[in-house]
């Protein structure tokens, strides 16, 4: 039943202020809200605008978690104001203060708010982001199969807040890398049957050096985002399509690297990073270290090579062997694989793809949910 | 000086379509909004977008629908060419790129909708605003060279020529305070609505009625300003809506007695009669202590009906918006709501093509009045007026802009303006704050001007609204920078606020009946007789009220009927 209502309770904000006419360096200010415990971080610091400092810069609008205005940190994780509710909010902080501060990655214009056109923006101009369909358009409405506008829905279910750009990790160390929003995105127009130039959106994506293959997995986007995109996700399906259907091997070695890891695990149970290199040029052929470029790259590893085998992080016998684990568990790793690779068609997470409709037994909450779904994985991810 | 033969005023849906219509005409283009034009309103219609595209529906159908939800007070012309219009125009958004969920068959799947005699709302999921928003932006982005994007600058006045044509605007870019006039052959304003003349309400916070307190203020009239429409269904928690697609996909409601009430208010139609029927037989039941919750001022929806998987695919939004703001899962419990301020029917009055009584002055969407909704909108006709309309309102402006000469637009107002803004900045601590006059101007509007109203409670409400302007005034402001001043903003948004709440509560109190989202205990049944007719408001011009334009005059204009005679109303 509904949450029963709960009395006020004092709140102590930490915002991060920033005034750019002032000449000053930033500085924290806080202010003590009264609130219910559910109510937002967004309407907590609305109540201190409205009532002690409307000089407080905050973008919001909606206060529904549908406008992607209000995206900050709270207590130094990205993610929409309007959407963490204080007592939560109050949790997660480390002395109990409720520290809100503009997103990462972009730049500061004021207080919390971020300039999104130069970053953002300008990566989500980068992917194309427009039907490419010009043909000559039918009477009514392209048919097109159910099941594929429902899986693009969840790319589109973004909002553009850019939480995961702010704490987008590859990003931070590579401002070019085209990032998650713009990468799920441009999923969104690949997904779509009706676009016409999905194989070019695909290479370019691939050749690009800050494009699909630049991610570097770390979730940190799947976490930030509030409206369950799982832009790492898309990416990844992005990188399924482009490699494994559409066999695109780009000049970065993107999609090679991807297979030999997943033929490396399905080998040995776990990687063998000496073959690494070699398989990432030759495939699962045995020449493949003979590829001049495997060559190349080789040489230019052999330093970290060496430093790893210093550093103990290596010994030459697991370089030249590859690691080792039991029989019985070697067997268990390539039954995933067989089960994952038997499956007629690939699955894919979804959240509005959610499995059967069983019957859900008395009782049990809404975090069931997540079961129905994870099963839907994809195991062939990378 | 930047000039554009169209410069539009807001870049929800009506602005960003009108943009793109203006510019496939050929004109040149400008679009002002002063917040990104995917946190517009428009991006939280949720259920989805009416068209007659089924092959055994006929747009007829759609348009007598639209014409009985109106309570009789729409234009039957303006309504036909909504509803006559709306296949192609939904073909038209498919072709571009919205993501309309599918049937088996691949056609666009149609979802039931209240006060619809068939299926006919077309959707993505319940994020049907946002999905045409963003494509529209995508498209905005395609055509960047035709059309000049102005975004983060907020409007504060409108300019006139000698011979009183619109020819632009003053506006401030947000980011660094700077004041400039943008000229303009055509101004067409699509700016939404002014759900914030009402708290709580489910509209977001940027929905401060601009539009409307700006063509006011340059003498155009306003139409069916009364007519303020509650949505059944609206969270108790804090106002946030829940889809009027939970109750079209087979959700029920129910009161403290477990009772399905609607049985006894909406025989056939039930939970799917018009938006007013259903607001007020809950609200009935609140009123008569069959109301659930604490207070007993609640209602509940039950959508664990609809089979949980169609919920997480076709309903995810009210189920993440009942877990994070509720701590409800919708698919395995009732949630509590209560009917909800949502939108206003009324507007800048606007003819076919969106033209005002101000030559040059469009308005398209929430801020206008066609009038196509009367004294009910259907939900998901509204996504529709904004498209419809927007289209031929750039069309329009575009055909006009090719037959003319640039106008002349001097520099006044834009002193003027500057002026005013440094008025505010320097006004002394001892008036009231902004933020409270705009929250008492809210609950007094949700107290006394709701979905029951009466003469006595209107005249408080008309007393609270003069003294609250007269206070706004003085109102005092904190931010004195020019970055991002939202604080100096928002003073500007209360004066547009409450000149759109003086028109509401004048026109309420003028209309003796009761029709649509307008009902009068004290005048309880509607009368063709004498209310079948809009009521006008206009600013007289005499100094005294609102924005310093003079006080409301009230006039009236015929309804257009085509052929539907008005007959008794049920569902």
């Amino acid at each position: 039943m509904a949450e029963t209502h709960r009395p006020p309770e004092q709140f102590t904000l930490r915002l991060r202020r920033y005034d750019p006419e002032s000449g000053e360096a930033p500085y924290w200010d806080e202010h003590l809200i009264e609130l219910e415990p559910h109510r937002s971080v967004l309407e907590g610091i609305l109540q201190a605008k409205a009532k002690f400092d409307g000089s407080i810069g905050i973008r919001c609008s909606c206060r529904a978690a549908i406008c992607g205005s209000c995206g900050v940190r709270i207590n130094g994780e990205p993610g929409l104001a309007c959407h963490t509710h204080l007592d939560h909010a109050k949790a997660s902080a480390k002395d109990g203060v409720i520290e809100v501060e503009p997103m990462g990655n972009m730049p500061v214009i004021k207080d919390m708010i971020v300039d999104m056109d130069a970053v953002h923006w300008k990566k989500v101009q980068r992917v194309t982001p427009w039907l490419l369909n010009d043909g000559p358009q039918p009477e009514r409405e392209h048919l097109v199969p159910r099941e594929s506008m429902v899986d693009v829905t969840q790319a589109m279910a973004c909002i553009q807040c850019g939480a995961c750009v702010s704490d987008c990790l590859a990003m931070e160390v590579d401002p070019g890398f085209i990032g998650p929003a713009a990468l799920a995105k441009a999923y969104r127009f690949v997904g779509d049957p009706r676009d016409e130039q999905q194989h070019e959106r695909l290479i370019d994506l691939s050749e690009d050096p800050l494009g699909i293959y630049d991610c570097t997995h770390c979730f940190k986007c799947v976490e930030a985002c509030p409206k369950d995109v799982n832009p790492m996700g898309q990416i990844m399906r992005l990188r399924r399509i482009a490699g494994a259907d559409q066999h695109i091997n780009d000049q970065n070695n993107g999609h090679r690297h991807e297979e030999t890891v997943t033929t490396l695990i399905k080998d040995y149970g776990l990687l063998h990073e000496a073959e690494m290199i070699p398989r990432s040029y030759g495939g699962n052929s045995w020449f493949g270290k003979f590829h001049p470029a495997a060559g190349k790259e080789l040489l230019s590893s052999l330093p970290v090579a060496v430093r790893a085998v210093m550093k103990r992080k290596m010994s030459l016998k697991i370089a030249i062997f590859g690691h080792k684990i039991p029989k019985q568990d070697l067997e268990a790793v390539k039954k995933i694989y067989a089960k994952v690779e038997g499956k007629p068609e690939r699955y894919e997470l979804n959240l509005y793809v959610s499995g059967e409709d069983e019957p859900v037994p008395v009782g049990v909450g809404a975090a069931s949910t997540e079961g129905t779904e994870t099963e839907s994985m994809d195991g062939s991810a990378a | 000086m930047p000039s554009h033969d169209v410069l539009i005023i807001g870049a929800g849906l009506a602005g960003q379509r009108a943009a793109l219509a203006a510019a496939q005409a050929g004109a040149s283009v400008g679009i002002v909004s002063k917040v990104h034009p995917v946190r517009s309103h428009s991006v939280a219609a949720a259920g989805g977008i009416n068209a007659a595209i089924n092959v055994a529906d006929d747009w007829r159908s759609h348009a007598y629908d639209t014409v009985k939800g109106s309570d009789f007070l729409g234009d039957q012309d303006a309504i036909e060419v909504m509803c006559s219009e709306a296949p192609k125009e939904v073909m038209h958004l498919e072709h571009i790129g919205v993501t309309f969920h599918r049937n088996d068959s691949g056609e666009l799947d149609l979802r039931a909708f209240g006060g619809a005699s068939m299926k006919r709302t077309a959707y993505v999921a319940d994020i049907t605003g946002q999905a045409i928003l963003h494509v529209l932006y995508e498209q905005l982005m395609k055509h960047h060279e035709q059309v000049d994007r102005f975004e983060e600058w907020f409007v504060t006045s409108l300019l006139q020529d000698d011979h009183g044509r619109c020819c632009g605007v003053v506006a401030r870019d947000v980011r660094s305070g700077r004041m400039e006039t943008l000229r303009a052959k055509n101004v067409i304003l699509a700016c939404g609505g002014a759900g914030q003349v009402y708290s709580p309400t489910t509209n977001a916070l940027i929905v401060t009625g601009d539009g409307i307190a700006q063509a006011y203020r340059v003498g155009a009239p306003l139409m069916d300003m009364e007519m303020v429409q509650y949505h059944p269904t609206t969270l108790v928690e804090n106002g946030l809506l829940i889809t009027e697609g939970a109750r079209g996909e087979g959700a029920v409601l129910l009161n403290s007695e477990g009772e399905r009430f609607m049985e006894k208010y909406a025989p056939n139609k039930m939970e799917l009669a018009s938006r007013d029927v259903v607001s007020r037989a809950e609200q009935t039941e609140i009123l008569e202590g069959r109301g659930v919750g604490a207070s007993k001022d609640g209602i509940y929806l039950d959508i664990t009906k609809v089979p949980r998987k169609r919920t997480l695919e076709a309903l995810r939004e009210i189920v993440n918006i009942g877990k994070d703001f509720a701590g409800v899962d919708i698919t395995r419990e009732p949630i509590m709501i209560r009917p909800g301020q949502h939108y206003i029917m009324g507007g800048v009055k606007t003819d076919v093509n969106g033209a005002t009584s101000i030559e040059g002055l469009y308005a398209a969407g929430e801020v206008a009045c066609v009038s196509v909704h009367g004294g009910n909108r259907l939900g998901a006709n509204s996504l529709l007026d904004t498209l419809i309309f927007g289209r031929r309102a750039g069309e329009h402006a575009a055909a006009r802009a090719a037959s003319m000469a640039m106008p002349e637009a001097g520099e006044a107002k834009l002193r003027e303006d500057e002026a005013m803004i440094a008025e505010i900045l320097a006004r002394s601590r001892d008036g009231r704050r902004v933020s409270e006059i705009k929250q008492e101007l809210g609950e007094t509007m949700n107290q006394y001007v709701a979905v029951y109203r009466d003469e006595e409670g209107l005249a408080k409400a008309h007393e609270t609204v003069k003294r609250l302007q007269s206070e706004a005034e003085s109102a005092y402001v904190d931010d004195h920078g020019t970055v991002f001043n939202q604080d100096v903003l928002g003073a500007i948004e209360l004066g547009y606020m409450l000149d759109c709440a003086e028109a509401t509560v004048v026109a309420a109190i003028e209309r003796k009946e009761s029709r649509g989202a307008q009902f009068r205990t004290d005048f309880p049944e509607r009368n063709d007789e004498e209310w079948l007719k809009h009521i006008d408001i206009t600013a007289s011009g005499d100094g005294v009220g609102g924005g310093g334009v003079g006080g409301p005059q009230i006039s009236y204009s015929p309804v257009t009927i085509t052929q539907w005679q008005p007959e008794e109303r049920k569902y």
